[in-house]
């Protein structure tokens, strides 16, 4: 097939660049320029090449920033998606059912995050609420304003029902694509329960889980709001994330220098991650086609 | 492989079902004997995948029993009545190599590797799938994908029976002739108990050695493609199978005949005394083989219908004549070298041929 040259088309993609440059671009060279200078008022202004960033990365309160915000991300992802795909499991495929599953599943995911982050501040109090309540009821000490392990554990907990949900509707959805008569021929087959899973309803759900992983790895290493309301990254520096210690340093200390150039090595960290799982998940469904 | 009894069969998709209009399957008896190679033909929505069902136990009927040579296996699941089958459209286990695809049923069974491997390539081979055995098989075409399926129904060689429904539709015509031989020949080699449905009667009459033909939920008849085409026990048999079908007029009877459309056509004394005890509404059928016609001033006689020719297809090895007399259409298959001449001629029934129906069923 001839294909017709015309360099005309590339003004169609202009206004896009526009949008993406105003949206995108633009905002973030500001970071950049932060990044590389020392900025005292437009007028004062000193080029200091890498220092900033060499003054971050060898900063040991980031890297426990870094360390307690992996590790609470791994967390994250190991209980919402498969407790996500077991619940989806168990849905009703038919029937009033379905609706009201969808309906109940939906309700956290609609709730403002410093809604969520007020109301477990006080379902988790001991003195008020009904959650800090019972399980200081069932003898355990439990408060999270005080204790870095109940701070940590609730943080997880709220984050799990706030987002289980979503991963939730994205398997059930994937589910619901299989066609019934790919369950017949399993029993036919005389494929175990496990079989089914393993080699039906999960290669179906396989390329919505990618995307349900990816938006919950990036929403939970960015977590701000929810801790900010619930804790305010303590008690002493339990649940500090990064994001937390970012705001920290430019809004608390207004070290804008040192602040900019981690919010871009932040950004590369993110991008870096998700750019690998995608890849390598695509590569692994695609191995063996030719 | 095993002899299928169908008793006092019925299955309807509603709890509690009150009309016969509820039924998806209407009450039958049916013997699918064992090494038979059946073909199950019929309309759209007449109940042969319920049927199919059923047999392999995806469903189990509201009423009466499926016996596999004698046991009752009508609440056994399906992997518990040992049986294949393979649906319409193309069921593959995508992350799995074609290999692991074909063996998948043998190694659910705990059947050892040896065996597995042997009875994988050998059906690999019948099916021509031995050069793609490690690709995975996702990224095949939708005929490789179901020539995999069609492997998987017949990798198993101790089945009860095969149960195949449509399983052709989304192949390519040459290829579906090929795959249809290449049944055939399984058939002819194992002798398994194979129960093919289609809509195709040409696929149907090439495939099996008895068809049996559905309509509204109910087996109407059970024969041989010949006893269909020259017998057909039900008008949408005589419509359903030949090309084109059984011409079907309404009739009535009168002084020793059938009259259609105020012509009277002669009948034997077999139709008069089968038809004395029917009360149903009364039909007449003739095949379009079986119908004379001549033209260019042909003598009317005392058995002839004057009608109008209204067309001629010439389709080479035959003509098809498109004739009318009163509201009636009458097909009649001519020779390829018999003429037509004029727009008018002379019908003749032979009474031999002239069929009886009321309310559908054959009566003489
Ligand atoms: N799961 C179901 N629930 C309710 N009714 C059903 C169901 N499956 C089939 N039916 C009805 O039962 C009747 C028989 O359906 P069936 O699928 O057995 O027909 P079929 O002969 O296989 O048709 P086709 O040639 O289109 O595959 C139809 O009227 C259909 O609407
Ligand atoms: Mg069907």
């Amino acid at each position: 097939m001839n294909k017709i040259t015309n360099n005309k088309a590339w003004f169609l993609v202009l206004p896009v660049f526009f949008i993406v440059a105003i949206s995108a671009i633009i905002p973030l060279m500001t970071v950049v320029n932060y990044s590389v200078q020392d900025i005292f008022d437009p007028q004062t202004r000193f080029f200091v090449g890498t220092e900033w960033f060499e003054q971050v990365l060898g900063d040991s309160r980031l890297h426990d920033a870094l360390l307690r915000q992996i590790f609470y991300t791994l967390s994250v992802l190991f209980i919402e998606i498969p407790l996500g795909i077991a619940v989806a499991l168990t849905l009703p495929r038919k029937g009033w059912g379905v609706s009201a599953s969808m309906v109940l599943l939906a309700l956290p995911l609609l709730i403002p995050w410093n809604v969520v982050g007020t109301i477990w501040q006080i379902f988790g109090r001991a003195d008020i609420g009904l959650g800090g309540y019972v399980i200081n009821l069932m003898g355990i000490d439990y408060n999270y304003a005080q204790n870095p392990m109940d701070a940590w554990l609730t943080v997880l907990v709220m984050d799990v029902w706030h987002w289980t949900s979503l991963i939730v509707l994205l398997c059930y959805a994937g589910l619901r694509s299989i066609p019934d008569a790919y369950y017949q021929a399993a029993k036919i087959d005389g494929a175990s329960r496990w079989a089914v899973f393993r080699f039906i309803q999960l290669p179906k759900m396989q390329s919505v889980l990618v995307i349900g992983v990816l938006l919950r790895f990036m929403d939970s290493f960015m977590i701000y709001t929810e801790p900010f309301v619930l804790t305010g990254g303590g008690p002493g520096n339990a649940t500090t994330f990064l994001s937390q210690f970012l705001t920290r340093m430019a809004v608390g200390q207004f070290d804008l220098g040192p602040a900019a150039a981690f919010s871009l090595v932040y950004f590369l960290i993110i991008l870096l991650v998700c750019w690998v799982f995608y890849t390598v998940v695509m590569n692994a469904g695609k191995q063996g086609e030719q | 492989m095993a002899r299928i009894d169908l008793k006092s069969l019925a299955h309807s998709y509603f709890p509690d079902p009150k009309t016969d209009e509820d039924y998806a399957l209407r009450r039958m008896e049916h013997v699918w004997e064992d090494g038979g190679a059946y073909a199950l033909l019929g309309p759209s929505g007449c109940g042969k995948t319920t049927l199919l069902n059923i047999i392999s136990g995806l469903l189990t009927p509201s009423h009466g029993q499926v016996l596999f040579d004698g046991k009752d296996v009508t609440s056994l699941a399906p992997e518990e009545r040992n049986i294949a089958q393979v649906f319409q459209f193309p069921v593959i286990y995508d992350t799995m190599t074609v290999y692991d695809n074909l063996a998948f049923p043998l190694r659910n069974r705990g059947i050892d590797e040896k065996r597995v491997d042997a009875r994988v390539r050998e059906i690999a081979g019948m099916l021509d799938l031995n050069g793609k055995l490690k690709q995975k098989a996702r990224g095949l075409g939708a005929d490789e994908k179901q020539t995999i399926s069609l492997g998987r129904g017949l990798v198993r060689d101790d089945v009860s029976a095969i149960l195949f429904d449509e399983p052709l539709t989304v192949i390519d015509p040459h290829l579906k002739w090929v795959l249809r031989r290449k049944l055939k020949e399984i058939h002819n080699k194992l002798r398994p108990t194979m129960v093919y449905v289609t809509h195709d009667q040409v696929e149907a009459l090439t495939f099996a050695d008895k068809v049996v033909v559905m309509y509204g939920g109910k087996v109407v008849q059970l024969g041989t493609p010949q006893e269909l085409f020259e017998n057909p026990a039900h008008t949408f048999v005589g419509y359903f199978i030949g090309s084109p079908g059984m011409n079907i007029m309404d009739c009535k009877i009168d002084d020793g005949a059938a009259w259609v459309d105020g012509q009277r056509i002669g009948l034997s004394n077999r139709h008069l005394e089968a038809v004395s005890k029917q009360t149903g509404k009364l039909e007449l059928g003739i095949r379009p083989e079986f119908l004379t016609l001549e033209t260019g001033n042909a003598d009317k006689g005392s058995d002839g219908i004057e009608v109008n020719i209204t067309k001629v297809e010439d389709l080479g090895q035959f003509k098809i004549a498109t004739t009318r007399f009163g509201t009636s259409e009458i097909k009649v298959k001519l020779g390829e070298d018999e003429q037509v001449v004029g727009q008018s001629g002379i019908l003749r029934f032979v009474p031999e041929w002239t069929k009886l129906y009321a309310d559908s069923q054959l009566v003489a």
